[in-house]
């Protein structure tokens, strides 16, 4: 754990640029993004596929494909991520921030049992020597609802849900101030993803975390979320208290996605879900102003002129959309 | 349980087929036109009455063919391969005597370029497209078009025959110094200098294989999350590779690399030619210039067995190490 | 249930009409054989223009190319004679590459270069045929294990696995001493004994497409085997087992020199096996005469380089799925 002064966020991220570099050309995944989050608080990322949620987490602790351009800052605990040098970049990774990926079939070690996974999380960061970091490895999956006795079994034999939450172990196992959970629940049956869902949030209440949570679905992030951003094409379009967003859309694209899932019981959802026509637009060929235009039911004729930047629109909340207030005016001088 | 079943399985799989060898080898000379005793004394110089009545009760021409099977069955499945049509002597006794030298070849050459092979394969797939990789990736290619023997003979001229700028420094083949009288260490020295030039030309003319066989399963490897969640928990790039690269692919790497010894097998024979180096494959070749027909017949069948035992251990080596086939 | 309308196909060649003005042709009846043809040709077209650009696989053209000329225009290029020991073309024996000898010669004073260019024809001849006796073989083991199912299919496997896993060098030594020493004998055994792979290859992709929507109609509307196999299996069976094919014919050549150099060869035709069998037998490797054991080598190296790397671009190619490596 680092030392930063009490109230300081635990994350900070200014202006981050993420672009790949393919065979075809550059693609821009993330195009300036800045967020924050304070110790203990929850920020949800919302956005369809391929919006760069997935790539900015990777980018908060420098897991992308070497080659990739990343510019600007991410400060985690008091230091630049961006800037560190690689002996204490492998310091800070999972020990101030770790993540929970997507799809935990895949993201443990066939051939590994589990609980020597966790363990070598304790083992490099020096916070068990090799022979009792066994013994610590039984409190961790305890902790998520696995028998400790389970640790010597191979991640097939365990069932999907399980996995997950070996994955949550084996996020919490160094203590860190940040957990990114990437779509935690996003592959599992309905019913395990509400339990995972509901060790998460208790886990993060319990040990006081920090948390990015991403995911497609923003009825989840109302649940569990302090503040939600919605992200399209690489930019955040909208952001704010998790329930104002949800229930108050600003942003077109926030009310499309908002209407997509709906929940049982919430008397606005009475009709038939109501899906957003069209594709994500292919990120080496943007659409010229307000990328969202061509699918947006409420473009005017402003929006392919002009680029809209995210502007304030009420209580803590703003959204990039030229139908805010102001929107219009500080977009085109933003463009200048 | 589920490994037992599939261990026994394999076991009955791989006598099969050596039954089946034995029965090629039984009906390849009935199925032939004409007399099979002339067709096996075609282009022989040593017949003599012994040998042609040897091989007329082995292939007991008198008895029904289902009965003259089981004769042959029994026989060779006791060791007993016949007599050789060029010296005469039993074909055991030539293979007993030869098999040696091609086992201490043939391992010594197969741990090298498994060893070697694997460590550039890693290393190469590691780091794609870098100069070692496209190096060693041109260089696997060409050894795979080379003809081993060819090589050897590449070998041969220029370290022992010292053309051009090499020099001279290695017997031109053999097995040791005829005439010397040496013991224990200076006799294993001999013997090791000797088996060098063939050594390395089995084990440069494989190694290229396996390298890229091992590259192959890293790159397939390479784009697995897991690789991700190690990076992410802060390892060293070195350890991510070892640790969890690796072992993922090492295991179809290992499994390869025992199925394709029937290369290695054949490789033995042509360049145990070259070298003259008296093993089974020198054996092979001698039997062929003298249409030795039982000697051929026994070491196809000898060849065929190693190659169905290395099958066998690939098989094996998947269900005790593979996590995944043990629990199914 | 109706047909389903085939729109008549007009030839795009407009004729004119005595008076002068452009007429439209009669529309022509589809014809179900021509489509498939066309969409065949354009397809193979997309694969010639695709391949163009692999640099590797243009290279590998290229060397194949160079070979299959010189194998072909061999009496244009070299004087036949010059196999002849007796003829006054020849030089003194063993002599180390000369402006009049560039490869040298051999124990019998040849050219070693006219060795090694009458060598091409037998050793790409005898990969050629020994490759089309095992896919022939090959692909009918494959369709009918494939299509028949069940025992054909078990049987047929296990055969199959058999040949995989004996070792080629014993078994073909073995079948050639029998047999005797002839080229045909040489293609034979090579052939009989690499057809497994391609068998292998057929067989999935027979499975693959007999379930196929089309296979079913066309049985309905009384399509016998003998149709279903040559008019809707074989023509999808061809472009996978191309890329295995070229890979083969390099393993045949390989094969070929590997069984000459042994002794197993045709003494009466020239290959590049044949010429390293005797020059190492007359004990030009001891006596230090690389002139004539270095040139059939490096075009055998060269030759399966190039099948190699077309194989591999085609395999690149055909297999879009397959990541570059």
């Amino acid at each position: 754990m680092s030392v930063t002064e009490a109230g300081a966020p635990v994350l900070l991220v200014e202006d981050l640029h993420v672009t790949y570099r393919t065979a075809a050309g550059p693609v821009p995944a993330v195009r300036g993004v800045n967020l924050g989050v304070d110790r203990g608080s929850v920020l949800g990322i919302a956005g369809e596929s391929g919006c760069g949620k997935t790539t900015m987490a990777h980018a908060l602790l420098r897991l992308l494909p070497p080659g990739t351009e990343v510019t600007g800052r991410v400060v985690l605990g008091g230091e630049d991520v961006l800037a560190m040098r690689p002996g204490r970049l492998r310091a800070v990774r999972w020990a101030e921030a770790s993540i929970v990926f997507q799809g935990a079939m895949h993201a443990l070690n066939p051939v590994q049992p589990v609980g020597r996974q966790i363990a070598e999380a304790l083992i490099a960061h020096g916070m068990a020597a090799p022979r009792e970091a066994r013994t610590r490895v039984g409190p961790l999956l305890d902790r998520v609802g696995i028998p400790a006795r389970r640790a010597d079994e191979y991640p097939h034999e365990l069932s999907g849900g399980q996995r997950q939450r070996v994955m949550i172990a084996m996020a919490l196992a160094c203590d860190p101030a940040l957990v990114i959970a990437d779509e935690p629940s996003t592959a599992l049956d309905v019913m395990v993803q509400a339990q995972v869902l509901q060790l998460l949030a208790r886990l993060q209440q319990e040990m006081g975390l920090a948390m990015v949570f991403i995911t497609h679905d923003l009825s989840v992030l109302v649940e569990v979320c302090d503040r939600i951003a919605v992200m399209y094409t690489g930019r955040i379009v909208e952001e704010g208290p998790a329930r104002e967003v949800f229930d108050r859309p600003v942003h077109p694209y926030t009310a499309a996605l908002a209407a997509a899932f709906p929940r049982i019981g919430d008397p606005r959802f009475r009709g038939a879900p109501a899906g957003l026509g069209g594709d994500p637009p292919d990120l080496q060929s943007l659409p010229s102003g307000c990328t969202f235009h061509p699918r947006c039911p409420l473009a005017f004729e402003d929006c392919p002129q002009v680029d809209p930047v995210l502007t304030p629109a009420g209580d803590g909340r703003a959204a990039a959309c030229l139908l805010v207030d102001g929107a219009l005016e500080r977009s085109r001088v933003a463009a200048r | 349980m589920g490994t037992r079943t599939y261990v026994v399985g394999k076991v009955v799989q791989a006598l099969i087929t050596l039954f089946f060898v034995l029965a090629f080898n039984f009906f390849l000379f009935r199925v032939m036109p004409g007399n099979p005793v002339q067709l096996l004394l075609r282009g022989t110089s040593a017949i003599t009455p012994a040998v042609v009545h040897d091989l007329e009760k082995q292939l007991g021409f008198d008895q029904p063919l289902p009965q003259q099977f089981v004769t042959y069955l029994r026989t060779t499945v006791t060791g007993q391969f016949g007599r050789s049509l060029a010296s005469g002597r039993t074909v055991s006794s030539l293979i007993g005597e030869r098999i040696g030298p091609t086992l201490l070849l043939v391992g010594l050459s197969t741990i090298a370029s498994t060893i070697f092979g694997l460590l550039i394969g890693i290393y190469g797939g590691w780091r794609r497209g870098s100069a070692f990789d496209l190096g060693s990736t041109g260089l696997a290619l060409v050894t795979y078009a080379m003809p081993e023997f060819w090589f050897g003979i590449l070998v041969l001229l220029a370290l022992a025959g010292g053309v051009g700028f090499f020099p001279a420094i290695f017997p031109t083949g053999g097995y040791s110094t005829p005439g010397a009288d040496l013991t224990g260490v200076s006799h294993a020295a001999d013997v090791l200098n000797h088996m060098f030039l063939p050594f390395i030309t089995l084990t440069i003319a494989y190694l290229g294989e396996y390298a890229l066989i091992m590259r192959s399963s890293l790159l397939d490897v390479i784009g697995e999350d897991y690789l991700l969640t190690a990076r992410a928990k802060g390892l060293r790039d070195r350890q991510v590779m070892w640790r969890h690269a690796v072992p993922n692919a090492l295991l179809p790497t290992l499994t390869l690399t025992f199925l394709s010894f029937g290369f290695v097998v054949s490789g033995a024979i042509t360049v145990e030619y070259v070298f003259s180096w008296p093993g089974l494959g020198l054996a092979t070749v001698d039997a062929i210039d003298s249409k030795d027909f039982p000697v051929l017949q026994a070491l196809f069948l000898l060849f065929s067995a190693a190659v169905i035992v290395a099958n066998l251990i690939a098989d094996l080596l998947y269900a005790r190490f593979d996590p995944r086939v043990k629990a199914a | 249930m109706s047909r389903p309308q085939i729109e008549p196909r007009r030839t795009g060649v407009e004729t004119r009409a005595p008076a002068g003005e452009p007429v439209a042709p009669p529309p022509q009846p589809a014809n179900p054989r021509r489509i498939a043809w066309q969409r065949r040709r354009r397809s193979f077209l997309r694969v010639v223009r695709i391949y163009r650009r692999n640099r590797m696989g243009m290279v590998g053209l290229g060397i194949l190319l160079f070979f299959v000329l010189v194998a072909v225009f061999a009496p244009l290029i070299t004087n036949r004679a010059g196999l002849n020991p007796t003829c006054t073309c020849t030089g003194r024996p063993f002599e180390p590459p000369s402006l009049r000898f560039p490869f040298g010669t051999d124990d019998l004073g040849r050219s070693v270069l006219t060795l090694t260019i009458y060598g091409a024809r037998t050793s790409l001849l005898v990969g050629f045929l020994a490759t089309l006796l095992s896919i022939v073989i090959g692909a009918g083991v494959g369709i009918v294990a494939g299509y028949f199912g069940r025992w054909t299919d078990a049987v047929l496997m296990r055969m199959t696995d058999w040949f995989l896993v004996i070792p080629f060098l014993p078994l073909a030594i073995v079948l050639a001493s029998l047999l005797g020493r002839s080229l045909l004998i040489i293609v034979f055994v090579i052939g009989i004994t690499s057809w497994p792979s391609t068998a292998r290859i057929v067989r999935a992709q027979v499975l693959s497409v007999k379930t196929r929507p089309y296979v079913e109609r066309a049985r309905a509307l009384g399509a016998g085997n003998w149709h279903l196999a040559t008019r809707h299996i074989l023509p999808n069976v061809g472009p996978i087992i191309f890329a295995n094919t070229v890979l083969l014919v390099a393993i045949a050549i390989l094969s070929e020199a590997t069984l000459s150099f042994l002794g197993l060869g045709d003494p009466l035709h020239t290959s590049w096996g044949t010429i390293l069998e005797a020059a190492f037998s007359s004990g030009a490797a001891g006596g230090g005469d690389w002139w004539w054991l270095v040139p059939p080598g490096v075009a055998i190296v060269l030759v399966v380089l190039a099948f190699t790397m077309c194989g591999y671009a085609l395999d690149e190619i055909l297999n879009p799925r397959l990541r570059r490596r």
